[in-house]
């Protein structure tokens, strides 16, 4: 008999996941007994905001443990705690609050049935990325990985009677079932490597030995590079975006954009950081790659776009790659500006997206054309999305600059120019077709054109306005006054 | 220099102002026009105050202030003044209150064009004073936003391509501007192992033995460049010009041809001077090639055109040219004209593109072939227009003369064929803007133009301003040459200690009189 010694579990390090896993399970009993004898997707709606407010405040007292005493880590070296984790954990809890608050608007406006179940989704696949964001060990990465993964798919889907919400959710199904086998082959690989799935075992094996042949590993490190460059959208594993991006619901999307992409960024630094930085020289040569890849493919992309919702997933692969700039350069400031840039990225995305749910739109299409005056039609909201587009754009003095200003900063620092030539020059060209938008909204060819009806006008409720208002401020906050986002990336990328 | 921050002041005004702007009623358009007046009329107030309180026979840096901003990356706001950028905020401050006055009929719209315009004052003003790369940077950038919406929102028809084309060419040259500072900031920082992007603590670093290698200096220099070329423009990146002055509202051909068109030379000046000496004497024949050709083909093209803003937007071409040589002669003359004709340009220019404004307001065509024997029924737009003409064109006891007369000077000092070439531009000058008076104005009027009516008091108290200051200075330039000097001066020594210069015989300016040189 083996005496299996069970790890000690210190619930305070993963107080966040359980909270967030908990409030999912109640509002799935809750919906069970409830049966639909009353209304039950509002109550849902409040029991997943206490549970992300509950997660947030977690979040916060971790960070002063954190600040204090340094980093740990619990259930036998599994998960992290640190600064880093603390920090992605923010960026997507404030993503989920923000989606939910946007779903309620979209739902309602368009005549989806709103079920207590899409909470439930969002909080388990939240959950799941914040286990990612403290990944220890590359099977934690893995089961975070599908725990975040398949709520997304349903939610891709969630308006299933429109086929093209269909086709994203199984589109995304397939693609990220393909992705998840290609990276737990990766992990495989690297287990058979080095004896151990630890990050730091990881590191301390090949910080001890040296590996006479070094193909098995490196091929395990590419294709856990190849899974995670699919979750965030890097070019050439970016097939899937414009297409998923365009089918799934907008709030859905807005959360893929954000909340997913920090994830997987999270889990990605986590494992070249960790456990791979002898290899260092190998993985920073396939990161330029991937980085200069979806820099132009996602600005020469975006280009001939014609749908705003494909324009946008076009744009969040540029985006991809302006983070990747930073993470590629391979050191603690590299990270820092990654962080910043998965911060700011996450306001200016979602504040875009809540423009487009606002827009309306019949069959969830929102052709570019069809925002022809609409500077007239509707001034605040198109003046709102000019300047989401413009803060994507990295137009000073918007938070964009300085997460743009951020990861050229880390280049130039690591040396990294010709980087920093393609990562300005792409922002040429994103420019370019940011401003295509801002003038078909502005500048009509002739005032008397016939101005296409508004089919589904949406109001802007209550919600909509506060993520609107909140994205707005703090684009411009961290526009005008970055100290504070910069220093909390820099403890968070410190410990 | 302590007291009380004026230069932010200066900054912060116009921008204060567009806030307000914003809380006025849609339906009171007056009131957006008021403030709008206010706040750019109070910058002008603070401008000339500066320019009062301004020490002559002081080359270096005045009334800086240096405040933190974000330190984790080595940015700060660092303001400060001299003999460069003091004129260009006095003639920014000069021309946003005429432009507004200018755009007192334009009534699409009022809140978000004023709005918009003084966006673009504080952006620009910011831009002139700055002395931290990225904050240059910020408002060199945050500029072409209100630029854009400018040319997109109240141009004429062809306004879409025209604002596209303005951004994403401006924005091209920036790029390279953004890259190349934060290069030079991290070279820095790996030398000395401070990050910073004080352009005062760069320069000294770069212009030290221990600074840039040649071959990075000449990248990086080359990087800035790309950015004040476009912007100048430099022939042959001049295309946007044309196509943008066209469109733009008359408000925005002022501002852009007075003052957007300098930031280029301004950058030149402070920033690729300050930073790369060696790279700006090794490239100087280069772009003083680069200057003789925009002068010539400029103004060979001016001739040609059939509509009147594009004769003076290729005419701001060769006079682009003109700065440019001075500023490459690298002599004292050269400079002291450059900087002169940076000055005198915003007041000639500005004129003739608000008379333009004025006809295009009566006729709604800029066609030379529409008008003729404009004399009989409007004398007084005649008169506005002869003056800014002979004033443009640098007869001499305007300030256009003075400017280009230096300027020749120290390229012939120091390039003697090239100053042979580029004087052809003053005769070509007069011909071509000449001819335009004369198919305009004179003649016997036909049509429309036998009942257009004369300039009225507002249009005069638009126009008259400028000229009467392009007169003043030229024939006066002693109080803009003070000031302007000192920091001339600075420079010349700087590329005499550090790039070894040796200026030619003629240029015989003592540079003892140099003081407080940063």
């Amino acid at each position: 008999m083996i005496a299996i010694a069970a790890p000690r579990v210190d619930w305070y390090s993963i107080a966040p996941v359980v909270t967030l896993v908990a409030a999912g399970l109640i509002i799935i009993l809750f919906k069970a007994i409830a049966r639909d004898r009353v209304r039950t997707y509002e109550p849902a709606l409040l029991i997943g905001t206490i549970g992300l407010t509950v997660t947030a405040f977690f979040l916060t007292k971790q960070w002063s443990v954190v600040i204090d005493g340094g980093p740990t880590d619990s259930l036998a070296h599994m998960t992290a705690l640190d600064g880093f984790s603390i920090f992605v954990g923010v960026v997507v809890v404030v993503s989920a609050i923000l989606m939910l608050l946007l779903s309620s608007d979209y739902l309602v406006a368009r005549g989806i049935q709103s079920r207590p179940e899409y909470v439930a989704l969002v909080l388990f696949s939240a959950a799941g990325m914040l286990m990612m964001a403290g990944a220890n060990d590359l099977i934690v990465v893995f089961v975070a990985l599908e725990v975040l993964s398949i709520p997304l798919y349903v939610l891709a889907a969630y308006d299933r009677t429109r086929a093209r919400s269909l086709e994203a959710g199984i589109k995304y199904f397939v693609l990220g079932a393909f992705s998840s086998a290609v990276l737990l082959y990766g992990v495989a690989l690297t287990y058979g490597a080095t004896g151990t799935t630890s990050l730091v075992g990881i590191q301390n094996f090949l910080s001890a030995n040296v590996l006479s042949h070094e193909g098995t590993l490196l091929a395990g490190m590419v294709l856990l590079l190849v899974g995670l460059a699919f979750k965030v959208a890097a070019v050439p594993f970016h097939m899937w975006t414009p297409d998923v991006y365009e089918g799934a619901p907008s709030p859905v999307t807005a959360f893929m954009a954000s909340a997913t992409k920090a994830a997987g960024f999270a889990a990605l630094i986590r494992i070249l950081y960790t456990a791979l930085p002898q290899y260092s020289a190998d993985w920073r040569q396939l990161l330029f790659a991937l980085a200069v890849l979806s820099l132009l493919g996602g600005s020469i992309g975006a280009l001939f776009q014609t749908d705003l919702k494909r324009l946008l997933a076009y744009s969040s692969i540029g985006h991809a790659g302006y983070i990747l700039i930073g993470v590629q350069s391979g050191t603690v400031k590299g990270v820092q500006s990654a962080l910043v840039y998965l911060f700011v990225y996450a306001f200016m995305t979602i504040g875009a997206f809540a423009v487009v749910v606002a827009l309306g739109g019949r069959d969830d299409l929102h052709a570019i054309s069809d925002l022809r005056s609409y500077g007239r039609r509707r001034p605040v909201l198109a003046a709102l999305l000019a300047f989401f587009l413009l803060a994507q754009a990295g137009i000073p003095p918007t938070a964009g600059f300085i997460a743009k200003l951020a990861v050229f900063s880390a280049a130039a620092a690591a040396h990294s120019y010709g980087l920093l030539i393609v990562g300005v020059v792409t922002s040429v060209i994103a420019a370019f077709f940011y401003l295509r938008v801002i003038l078909t909204m502005y500048a009509a060819e002739d005032a008397d054109e016939t101005i296409p009806v508004d089919e589904t006008p949406v109001a802007v409720g209550l919600p909509l306005a506060t993520v609107l208002v909140v994205c707005v401020a703090m684009t411009i906050w961290v526009g005008v006054l970055p100290s504070i986002v910069i220093d909390f990336a820099r403890d968070a990328s410190l410990i | 220099m302590g007291g009380y921050p004026i230069l932010t002041a200066i900054i912060f005004t116009p921008l204060i102002g567009a806030l307000l702007v914003l809380l006025t009623p849609a339906r009171r358009p007056e009131l957006a026009r008021a403030v709008g007046m206010m706040a750019s009329m109070a910058t002008l107030g603070f401008a000339a105050l500066l320019v009062w309180k301004f020490h002559t026979n002081f080359g270096g840096f005045q009334f800086t202030e240096h405040n933190r901003w974000f330190d984790s990356l080595g940015v700060g706001y660092i303001v400060g003044v001299d003999g460069f950028s003091l004129f260009m905020v006095l003639a920014t401050a000069v021309l946003f209150p005429i432009g507004l006055l200018a755009s007192a009929k334009m009534d699409e719209r009022v809140k978000a064009y004023t709005f918009w315009f003084l966006m673009l004052e504080g952006a620009i003003l910011g831009i002139f004073l700055s002395l931290d790369l990225i904050a240059f940077f910020v408002f060199w950038e945050a500029m072409l936003v209100p630029m854009y919406f400018l040319i997109a929102g109240w141009g004429s028809s062809n306004r879409k391509y025209a604002a596209t084309k303005f951004f994403v060419y401006t924005a091209a040259g920036s790029a390279f501007l953004l890259a190349a500072a934060i290069a030079l900031a991290f070279l820095h920082q790996s030398a000395t192992g401070v990050l910073t992007f004080d352009y005062r603590v760069l320069a000294n670093w770069t212009v030290s033995r221990s600074g840039l290698s040649t071959t990075t200096e000449y990248w990086l220099f080359f990087g800035f460049m790309a950015a004040f070329a476009i912007k100048l423009p430099l022939v042959p990146f001049h295309t946007w010009l044309p196509d943008v002055h066209t469109e733009a509202p008359t408000a925005g051909s002022v501002v852009l041809a007075g003052v957007i068109l300098k930031l280029g030379a301004y950058g030149i000046l402070r920033f690729a001077f300050g930073l790369f000496p060696h790279a700006s004497v090794k490239f100087a024949p280069l772009f003083i090639t680069l200057g003789v050709i925009g002068i010539v083909y400029g103004s060979i093209v001016a001739a040609m055109q059939k509509d009147a803003k594009r004769v003076i937007a290729y005419s701001s071409v060769a006079h682009m040219g003109f700065i440019v040589i001075g500023i490459f002669s690298l002599t004292v003359f050269g400079l002291d004209g450059a900087s002169f004709t940076m000055v005198s340009h915003p007041l000639t220019t500005g004129a003739l593109f608000l008379v333009i404004g004025m006809l295009y307001e009566r006729r709604h065509t800029r066609q030379i072939d529409a008008f003729g024997g404009i004399w009989k029924s409007a004398p007084r737009l005649t008169a506005l227009f002869l003056i800014a003409t002979f004033a443009g064109i640098g007869l001499p006891a305007f300030s256009g003369f003075v400017g280009e007369f230096l300027s020749l000077l120290g390229t012939f000092a120091a390039h003697r064929w090239w100053a042979v070439v580029a004087t052809t531009g003053v005769i070509l000058g007069a011909v071509y803007m000449l001819w335009m008076f004369q198919r305009v104005f004179t003649g016997v009027p036909e049509g429309e133009n036998a009942t257009l009516a004369d300039a009225n008091g507002r249009e005069l108290l638009v126009v008259v301003p400028l000229l009467a200051l392009s007169l003043f200075i030229g024939l006066y330039p002693k109080p803009v040459l003070d000031r302007v000097e000192p920091t001339v001066k600075c420079v010349m020594r700087n590329f005499e200690q550090h790039a070894d210069v040796v200026r030619p015989a003629a240029d015989r300016m003592d540079l003892n009189g140099a003081k407080g040189c940063s």
